[in-house]
Order: structure tokens, then sequence, then C-alpha cells
């Protein structure tokens, strides 16, 4: 058990190094670079002055070239000092630490109701005996995946903030101005948590153990909750750890939609300004979650089923 | 036919009157909606099992032998509806109560075994939960009692250190002992009634003795009785009072076991009685067998394969930090002359396919030597391998997975050769038509899909793609197996007719010795990767040596019918 977390650990930092190496690549390639970008957008009258440029550069390092920079930003990166935002000056740590509670409170709520939502759903669609009902249920979670974040949260205000004004169409507003983004960002994770667990719901459903709990005696919901959801959770929750990466994804729409302070809106200023540090930050940041989520995950499996043991030796084993 | 009176009536604890049976279905139809339409698994049957006995319905696949079983209890696939009929248990019509009322009955009244211990308990939850289960669903036990209860209940079912099974999960156990704990599960509740679905089936043969041994201590014991369902008329005519024949969803003969087997009325149930190999003594085999040499190569002083000494182990996950391995080949010697057939016997887990796959080279030996045609093939690599693989091929046990679903029968057929290259197309084709010839399928099986073949029908493809090469050594890997009996006799008399027509030699793996009798001129029992006896088979059936040997003869069913030399005297040979 030990070693077999130790090894995912490790696994972890490998992931996190290739994240930070990936996205410092990409954004060495793009044209430009956060200095003349800041510059532009700060000083929109007049020409910038070139040798104010070359100063500013030469500060943050950019003037060094490409691997020297690497090895530099990587190194500080280690020691967790992800240095300065270009655009505010701030520290990148202090700036991600500030946007954090906004954005885990969204996605934490999203993925609260997209679980119990979602898997409400597959539920109560393979329980009901009725064939429309079952029918109507199964139809929603592919509509759910296919429509665009942005256009569910448009409707949502539409309806619940201009038509109904029972909910605040903007802001961080404690936890009425939550609701509509927390919604609109489970829609389409509550979704495939759906497909996914109505799927494995109606395989369980179909195992010969089931059969051997109806021959018991046992009732319906007793044989749909106690047998088969068990048998039937690990897919879904498998599901759940990867969906906590598209969660961190879709903060960056629904945040903008919803006007929200937050990690989501820090990265599509920073992409915009270029700015290099800050963007190295929130993806590393976004990878930690990801990797802790999923290391999460694979821990709480033996957990749900015994037959799952942990720290497999791949070495050994049968022919 | 179920009007003659009950055998020996049973002290009936439920005071229930033992004159009349326990259960009476009378006129039960069941149909299944499929794509292809309505088809009518079950067409008016009746059938009696009366209390303290146990009641066996034989039949083959598609019988509607398991399809009544569930009808009883109504559990049917969901595409499943009993059309007609009634089902009489005690005072209720089963037919005709609701799920409600229905719910009190299954667990509580009527216990289930189902046919495949090793999926049929719920993977996530302990053992003794899911006996504790019946007794909580029909209050017979508080949530503190129900533990302590289902340990005794375990132990009732006959598994060894109950208290420490019901703490572990059905992985945990072996497949005979989820089998105990599944009839855990159906006496749990103390009901007039178990159903019992090929409870065995999927056990080996020792195992399969023991489970139907405490299956039949039950039913003296407590006055149950069991409606059996079952393909093996061995089984059948070792333990049931009573027998109910099915074919294609209607009984053609019932009655006392010793009545029927001694005197069967029907044509089916004859031709049931016939092609059973555990019934049979001695199968009429085909004239090269039973005088050697005459077809087949004389027996020259190398013989095809010879293994020497072969050893074969692999490494277990490590516990506690020390390396293990499991012996699963242990100092194994054989010897295969050409045109003969060497059967290895054994149960599960006795090493019997890995020893085959070693001689085929499909896998690689710790130890020891193979050599085929005076070759020693055991570290060649390459051409020569690729070689051997010409000269010897695999039948495998099961039909429905071996066969390509997307590849036509004549595609099937004709892969060995284009894998090998030998011929053009046209050639290939009349080849695969000669095969299929050879295997008896008509020549127009060549354009069709193996999902439109029945099992003995795709094992019949499975022969002839192994014989397309014209290979000197065919490993058929339990081939009868997965099919029914009156199929299995088919296709045991397809390979003797093979072997005699082609001097093909077989290397047969086979946990039943009822059909290695049949088809070996050698036999090595092999037991934990040994080999603990080998000799011809008349001997070995007649004066076994080893304990081992005579403890799965004993297992046979079929041995304990009630006049068996009756039963063999009216066996012409397969039919």
């Amino acid at each position: 058990m030990r070693r077999y977390v130790v090894r995912r650990l490790a696994q972890a930092v490998g992931v996190l190094w290739a994240a930070y190496t990936v996205s410092f690549l990409v954004l060495d390639f793009l044209p430009g670079d956060p200095v003349s970008a800041m510059a532009g957008a700060g000083m929109d009258s007049g020409q910038p002055d070139p040798a104010q440029l070359a100063r500013l550069r030469h500060e943050y390092g950019f003037d060094k070239p490409v691997l020297v920079q690497y090895a530099e930003y990587l190194g500080r990166a280690v020691r967790g000092d992800f240095g300065d935002a270009v655009s505010t000056g701030r520290p990148v740590t202090a700036t991600l630490a500030d946007a954090l509670p906004q954005t885990l409170q969204l996605t934490g709520a999203a993925l609260l109701l997209a679980v119990v939502l979602g898997g409400g759903l597959a539920v109560v669609a393979t329980y009901t005996s009725r064939r429309w009902l079952r029918q109507l249920l199964l139809s929603l979670p592919p509509l759910g995946v296919s429509v665009p974040t942005f256009w569910v949260g448009l409707l949502l205000v539409e309806a619940f903030s201009f038509e109904l004004r029972w909910f605040p169409a903007f802001g961080n507003d404690g936890l009425r101005g939550l609701v509509l983004p927390a919604l609109t960002l489970a829609v389409p994770t509550g979704a495939q948590v759906a497909q996914v667990l109505a799927k494995s719901l109606l395989t369980a459903l179909d195992q010969p153990y089931v059969e051997t709990a109806r021959a018991k005696g046992a009732g319906r919901w007793r044989v749909h909750l106690r047998h088969a959801l068990r048998n039937a959770s690990l897919p879904a929750l498998t599901v759940v750890g990867l969906l906590v990466g598209q969660l961190i994804a879709g903060s960056v729409v629904v945040e903008t939609v919803f006007s929200r302070d937050g990690l989501g809106r820090v990265t599509a200023a920073a992409v915009t300004t270029q700015d290099i540090p800050l963007v190295q930050g929130v993806v590393v940041f976004g990878a930690l979650i990801f990797v802790a989520t999923n290391l999460l995950v694979d821990l709480v499996y033996p957990l749900l089923d015994p037959r799952i043991v942990v720290a497999p030796d791949r070495r050994a084993g049968f022919a | 036919m179920t009007d003659d009176a009950p055998g020996k009536g049973a002290p009936d604890e439920n005071g229930e009157d033992v004159t009349a049976p326990l259960l009476e279905i009378r006129g039960l139809s069941v149909s299944y909606r499929t794509r292809g339409g309505v088809v009518k698994a079950v067409r008016g049957v009746d059938l009696d099992v009366w209390p303290g006995q146990v009641t066996a319905v034989v039949g083959g696949s598609g019988s509607g032998k398991s399809t009544t079983a569930h009808a009883v209890i109504r559990l049917l696939a969901a595409n499943g509806t009993i059309d007609a009929g009634t089902v009489r248990f005690g005072r209720h019509d089963l037919a005709a109560l609701s799920e409600a009322e229905l719910r009190t009955v299954r667990g509580a009244r009527i216990g289930l075994v189902p046919q495949d211990p090793t999926v049929s308990l719920n993977p996530v939850k302990r053992v003794g939960e899911q006996v504790a289960e019946v007794l909580r669903i029909h209050g017979l036990a508080t949530r503190r009692s129900a533990a302590a209860e289902a340990v005794a209940v375990l132990d009732r079912a006959g598994l060894p250190d109950a208290a420490v099974r019901a703490r572990q999960y059905p992985h945990e156990l072996s497949g005979g002992m989820r089998q105990r704990a599944l009839i855990a599960v159906a006496i749990a509740a103390r009901p007039a009634l178990i159903i019992a679905d090929e409870p065995t089936s999927a056990l080996d043969v020792t195992v399969q003795r023991v489970i139907l041994d405490r299956l039949q201590h039950l039913t003296e014991e407590s006055g149950t009785a069991i409606l059996l369902v079952t393909h093996d008329l061995g089984v059948a005519a070792d333990r049931a009072h009573r027998l109910v024949v099915m074919e294609q969803g209607r009984v053609v003969e019932a009655g006392e076991t010793r009545a029927v087997l001694a005197d069967p009325q029907h044509e089916y149930t004859r031709r049931l009685l016939a092609s059973a190999p555990s019934l049979t003594t001695a199968r009429p085999r085909t004239p090269v067998n039973t005088s050697p040499g005459s077809a087949a190569p004389p027996d020259t002083a190398v013989p095809l394969v010879e293994a020497r000494n072969l050893v074969k182990e692999f490494r277990l996950p490590r516990a506690g930090g020390e390396a293990r391995t499991l012996r699963a080949v242990d100092d194994v010697s054989l010897t295969l002359r050409r045109g003969r057939t060497l059967a290895l016997v054994g149960e599960s887990g006795s090493g019997k396919s890995t020893t085959a796959r070693l001689v085929l080279r499909l896998a690689e030996a710790t130890s020891g030597q193979v050599l085929f045609d005076g070759t020693d093939v055991t570290t060649a690599g390459g051409a020569s391998v690729r070689q051997l693989r010409r000269r010897a091929q695999l039948v495998y046990q099961n039909p429905y997975a071996s066969l390509d679903p997307r590849f036509s029968v004549g595609e099937v057929i004709t892969e060995p050769l284009r894998a090998f290259k030998v011929g053009d197309r046209a050639s290939r084709l009349d080849r695969a038509r000669e095969l299929l010839d050879r295997v008896a399928l008509p020549a127009a099986t060549l354009e069709r899909r193996p999902a439109e073949l029945s099992g003995g029908q795709r094992q019949r493809v499975a022969i002839a793609r192994a014989l397309a090469l014209s290979p000197d050594l065919v490993v058929c890997d339990e081939p009868v197996s997965a099919l029914d009996v009156s199929v299995q006799a088919q296709v045991l008399d397809l390979l003797a007719e093979l072997q005699a027509d082609t001097g093909v030699a077989y290397l047969f793996i086979s946990h039943d010795l009822a059909v290695v009798r049949q088809i070996a001129d050698q036999v090595a029992v092999m037991r934990a990767g040994r080999v603990v006896e080998t000799g011809p088979p008349e001997e070995l059936f007649s004066e076994p040596r080893h304990a081992y040997t005579r403890e799965l003869l004993a297992a046979i069913p079929g041995g304990r019918a009630p006049s068996p030399s009756t039963v063999t005297a009216t066996v012409r040979g397969p039919l």
C-alpha cells in the first residue's frame, strides 16, 4: 500500500513536470511576449519606449536563451516560486491563492450537483418500469453533453435572473450568486456521470447475482440500490475523477459568462496578456488538482470493490 | 404421466398434505420476445414435485428446462412472459400472485441455487452478509442475530470454517465453496422447495459430488423438496426420485427415475440415454482404434510427441516480501504415438492445459524437454517453431469464442492455409469444401457466419480448421465440454472417424473421465501438476491403482444409477 502511494506520487511529479514543460514550450512558440502585450494594452496612446521595453524584458529574463529561461523558471517553480505576474507584479502564488476559494466553491458545488442530479437521473431512469419515462430520462444526458456551456449559462440567466429574478446574473454574491454558475457547470458534467452510471447500472442489473438477490425475495429498491448500484459505481467514479479536470477548464467559461472572480478568470486574463509566469502557475496548479483527485479515486476503489487490491506487482503474475 | 402416487412420503414440517404434490405445474407456456419474433420456449408443461423428493428435469440446451424452473418463481429474463398455465404451490397459484406477494414466497418458501457460482454472488458484499440478507428480508432475524445465524446456515450448507468464510468476499472462495454459500442462501429460511438450476455444471467432478451429496443430505434431513434442472442424465439418475424429460419446450416423458431409465418410452429419452457418456460403460469404437495399426502408421520407434520431465513454474505476486512460485507442471513425462490418442485427465488447476501449451510451444518450459517427431523443439525458435505450428493444431473448448465472428466459415477454415501460403484462392476453397464434407457439414455452410451455427456445428468448423494443414497432431482442449450430451457423442464420433481416415494423433484434454473413456488409447491422470497414473483406459477404469484415480472414478455421475446393467443393455451405441 505504501509502495503504491509512493509510486503514484512519483508518477504525479512526472505529470506535473510534463505539464509545466509543455505549457512552457507552447507559450514560448507564441508570437510576441508579455512585455509588448502589456505595453500595448497599458499605453495605447503613443509608441512604447523601446529602451524601456528592453529594460523590462531584461528584468523578467525574457532576453535570455529559451533553455536558460526554462531552467531558471523550473528551478524556482520546484521551490514553489512561480515568480511575479507580469501584468500586475504580484506573486503568482498569491494571485492563485486569492482566486482559489471562489473557484473551489464553484467547482465543488458543481461537482456535488453533477453527482446528485446525474446519479439520481441514472438511478431513476434504470429503476422505472414506465418505458416512456425511461426513454425520456435517458435522452437527457446526451443533450446535456452536446449543448455548449456558455449557451446553457445564458439561458439560465435569461430565465432565472431576468425573467423570474430569483438569482443574480453575475458576481460573487454568496450562496445565491453561486446557484446559476454551479448549475451551468454541472450540466455537462452531470450528464456524463448519468450516462456512465446508467449504462453500468443496466449492465449490473443483468448480472446473475441480481437474480440471486431477487430469488431471496428482495424488493426492487433493495436490488437496485444495495446490489446493483455499488457494483455500478466504479466506472462512474472513474469518470468523476476525470471530470474534475473538465470542471476546472469549464470554470474559465462559466466565470467569464457570470463575471465571477476566480481561477478561470485569472486564467483567461493571463492568456490574453500572455502573462507567462501566471499561465504556468495556473497550468501546474490545475495539473496538481487533477492528479490529486485521481490518486484519491484510485485509493477509494478498494473500499468499493474488495476484488481490487492496491499495489499490484506488475512484474509478477500468471502467464 | 404425473399421476402416479408419490414414492416415499417425507415428514412435512409445514403441515402440508403429503399425499398431494408440493408444486403442481399445469399447462405452463412461456415465450420470449426476440428480434426474430416470439420464441415459445415452454409449451404446455405439466410437472409435479412431491414433498421431500428430488425431481429432476433433464433435456438438451433449448429444451426449456431452465425456463420452466425459473417460471415457477417468475424470475424470467426481461423479455420472457408466462402466456398460460398455473403454478400451484401450497394454496397459491404463483403465476397469479402479485409481485409483492411473490416476494414473500421467494427465498422464504422456495430457494434457488443458481447455475454458475462464480458470478451468482454479489462480488462487493461479504459472504455472511449475503446469507444474512435472506433472514433480514423475511424478518427471520434481527440485524444483530442475523450475522450469527448466517454462520450457522453456512455451516449447515457444508462450508468448512463457516465463521471465517462469512467474513470473506466471494472472490476469496473457490467455486465449490461459493456454491455452498449459495446453497446456504437457498436454505437459510428453511424453504419447502429448492430449485437447483444446473447447480454443479460449472464445477469439477469431485466437487460436484460433494455439492450434490450436501443437497441430498439436506433433503433427507429437513424434508425439503428439490427441483433439479440438469443436462446430465447421470446426475439425474443418481439423485432424483422422479425424472421429467423435456424436449423443445415439451415434457416428453415423466415418471419414477428407475422406471424411466429401465424402460424409456419416448424416442428422445432413448437417444438421451444412448448418448449420455457417463451411463455407457464402453463405446463401440471405430475399428481402427480397437485394432491398432490397421490404417494408422505402425508404431515406429520414434513417437510423435515425447515430453521428458517437463516443469513449468509461474511467479506469484509477492506476499510478505518473499518471492513465491507455483509449480503448474511438475516433472511430467508423456509419450504420444502417431495416429493415437493420449488423454490428459484432471480437475481444473491440475496442469493439463499448461502441459499441452508446453508441448505446442505456446509457453516456455522452466525445465525439461519436448521432442516432436524425434526433434528437440524445447528451445527451437523462429522457423522451426513455425514448422511445428504447421504440424500441430489446436481445437479449443469454447466454439462460441474460438471462431472470429466477422469471418465467414470459409474464411475461418482457410485461414491456416492463407497463413502458410498454401495453394491459391481456388484450391484453398476446394480444400475448405472437402474439409466441410469431412466434418459432415453441407457445402453451403462455407458462406455462413459462425453466429448462424449451433455449438456442435461450430465445433465441427473448428475441427475442420485444425485439419486444414493435414497436421500430425491436434490438441483438443475440452472439445466437447461446452456441448450438449447428444452433440458431444456426435463430435467424439467425428474425431474418431477423422483419426481413422487421416492418421492424426490427438492430445485430448478433459476433466470428464466418461468422455475420455470413449476416445483415448492412453490416459494420463494429472493432479497438482503431476501425472499420478497412466495406462490404457480399460485398465485404468477397471483397476485404478492410484487413490486419486479411484476418487475421480467414484465421482462420475451415473455410477449410482438404480440399475446400470439394465440401462446399458438398452444402449446400442451413439445415434
